[in-house]
């Protein structure tokens, strides 16, 4: 059988990983000498190199945003659905860089990198990131590819901080921003879910205070656990009954603690896939990143005298059933920017995904994505020629 | 472009901040953006018309305006307009307040249901209105809160607002001289620009 893939996707892609080593002065007073970041593109850069589009990823993202990795590949990147020859975020128009954040656990230096200075994994001495740090080595992956201003900055939930941050601190460098599924900062309410994943995963004897990589042994079940509880954050209550019900495995209740729910073996199911995967030391380094993500705190707890200084034009997108970052926060960045008198569109999609609704190809969605893509394509200068009179 | 977007337009001072409530597809702002060099955006409910206005590059807001505009401040827009939506708010005269409040000046437009066709289909056949440009039964009319001229202008005295200036036009936003003469029988859609 011949392994043909899809005629809208950017088929068989290859990570590459680029090495950094202009020190990276970091918010928590740290410095990273140097540091890999692992990189995807797709599509291709145009002359001018105005046409890039940067692809900031959430929780558990990474660099692998579109695409595959092998023939035999049964799932593409995690954003496949809205990027690809033809998609909302078409590569026949853009070129399109995903990275692994600093801090990540795929490639890029993080946690489970073995630092320089000890030769032994960071591991819980991996300095604590932030959205801001994270943007800052954005930059230097811009410079690294000559691109002055972004086509777009784009990101759903995590992503969309990394974004609307971008705005912020390099007004000139991007056109276009679009902040989908995301929040200004955390609620009380976000910030307890993250204490107890990371008290989940803190407190597995298996955790060794984050120096497992030497124990030959990982906090999986915490990591589950932590995975378990974020999940059903990303679901609605309503996708949740549509989707599982009170359906039962076998038919009957077995009256014993094993898994007889569907809900319950799904998320279980997720759980322990994600802590084969994923480490335990970036998934708490990655959920502290959200709790102080707060933009408006320099600008004196302002976020409207916070975006003041930008240049781009702001696409904002929210879905009705996310309750992890529900519509009213996509509306508090909305009203800021408007206060602050800038171009913003703003869609609220019906929609009963939740949170993860922004991973989804929903009809609607796609088609707004794509109607504020033809504006973004419209915005990319025309082709410097050379010579010229 | 509709004869009452023309309008609207001499009414816009270039370069201003406008907000349109019900903004539709946004031809009025896009041309307003390409004509007059205004800012502003555009508020719309409905999905369809949300699509247009971005394939348009105009700034649309989904919002639904019945819920009130709380989180915009006094005075922040030059403009705001309304146009043929004033009939299917919950509650016009709220959002007339409003619009006065976060608007310098306002323009509101909307059908007259003075005009003699609909006094004449409710007196003569003892139904409610049905025609071309009003073509919704009573149980299925978006346009829960129609009024003729003269109601609105009893609103605006009771509400202290001032008209500053009128238009009335025919359903094809053409002026007459019988649309002047009797505006209230003859005119089918005003456009008022008012303030407070």
């Amino acid at each position: 059988m011949s392994h043909e893939f899809p005629a809208d996707s950017v088929g068989l892609v290859q990570p590459q990983t680029l090495h950094f080593d202009q020190p990276l002065a970091l918010a928590c007073g740290r410095t990273l000498n140097c540091y890999d970041l692992v990189i995807e593109t797709y599509g291709t850069l145009n002359a001018d190199r105005s046409n890039a589009i940067l692809i900031c990823h959430a929780l558990s993202g990474h660099h692998h945003v579109a695409g595959y990795h092998s023939p035999d590949d049964k799932k593409p990147g995690w954003w496949d659905s809205a990027i690809g020859p033809g998609k909302p975020i078409d590569t026949n128009k853009f070129f399109v860089i995903g990275l692994n954040n600093l801090g990540g656990c795929h490639g890029s230096t993080g946690p489970n990198s073995t630092s320089p200075d000890t030769g032994k994994p960071y591991g819980p001495d991996f300095p604590i990131v932030t959205v801001k740090d994270w943007v800052n080595s954005q930059v230097r992956l811009a410079d690294h590819f000559g691109i002055e201003q972004w086509a777009a900055i784009v990101g759903g939930s995590l992503g969309g901080m990394q974004a609307l941050q971008w705005s912020i601190d390099f007004p000139e460098r991007l056109r276009h921003c679009l902040v989908i599924a995301s929040a200004p900062k955390l609620s009380a309410q976000n910030i307890a879910f993250n204490e107890v994943a990371r008290q989940a995963i803190s407190r597995d004897i298996e955790f060794h205070d984050g120096h497992y990589y030497g124990e030959e042994t990982v906090p999986r079940t915490g990591l589950m656990l932590a995975r378990m509880l974020g999940h059903i954050t990303y679901l609605s209550a309503d996708g949740m009954r549509e989707k599982f019900g009170r359906e039962l495995r076998s038919g009957n209740l077995s009256f014993d603690f094993t898994p007889q729910f569907e809900v319950e073996s799904y998320l279980r199911y997720q759980g322990e896939r994600f802590s084969t995967e994923f480490d335990a030391n970036t998934y708490l380094l990655m959920t502290k990143a959200l709790d102080y993500y707060d933009p408006a705190a320099e600008y004196g707890d302002c976020l409207a005298t916070a975006v003041k200084q930008t240049r781009c034009k702001f696409f904002v997108a929210a879905f009705t059933t996310d309750w992890r970052f529900a519509p009213d926060r996509s509306r508090e960045i909305v009203d800021a920017l408007i206060d602050a008198g800038k171009k913003v569109s703003y869609a609220e999609i019906e929609a009963d995904h939740g949170h993860d609704a922004f991973l989804i190809p929903i009809p609607r969605y796609m088609e707004v994505f794509r109607a504020y893509m033809t504006q973004v394509d419209a915005d990319v200068p025309a082709l410097s020629t050379e010579g010229g009179y | 472009m509709r004869a009452d977007l023309e309008i609207i337009d001499e009414w816009v001072k270039p370069g201003s901040r406008v907000l349109d409530l019900g903004c539709g597809e946004g031809e009025l702002l896009q041309h307003l953006m390409l004509n007059k060099a205004v800012t502003g955006y555009g508020l719309e409910i409905n999905p369809g018309n949300i699509t247009a206005c971005l394939e348009k590059g105009v700034s649309v807001i989904e919002k639904n305006i019945d819920e009130g505009l709380a989180t915009l401040r006094d005075n922040s827009f030059d403009t705001v307009i309304m146009t043929q939506a004033l009939q299917v708010m919950e509650r016009p005269d709220l959002i007339v307040d409003e619009m006065l409040r976060i608007g310098k000046e306002c323009i509101v437009t909307f059908p007259n249901f003075g005009h003699w066709r609909a006094r004449g289909y409710l007196a003569f056949r003892g139904k409610m209105p049905v025609s071309k440009f009003l073509p919704y039964t009573w149980y299925n009319t978006p346009n829960i809160h129609f009024c003729t001229f003269k109601d609105f202008e009893r609103l605006c005295v009771q509400r202290n607002i001032y008209i500053q200036d009128r238009t009335v036009v025919d359903h094809s936003h053409r002026d007459h001289w019988w649309t002047r003469l009797w505006p209230n029988m003859l005119g089918e859609i005003a456009i008022y620009r008012i303030t407070r």
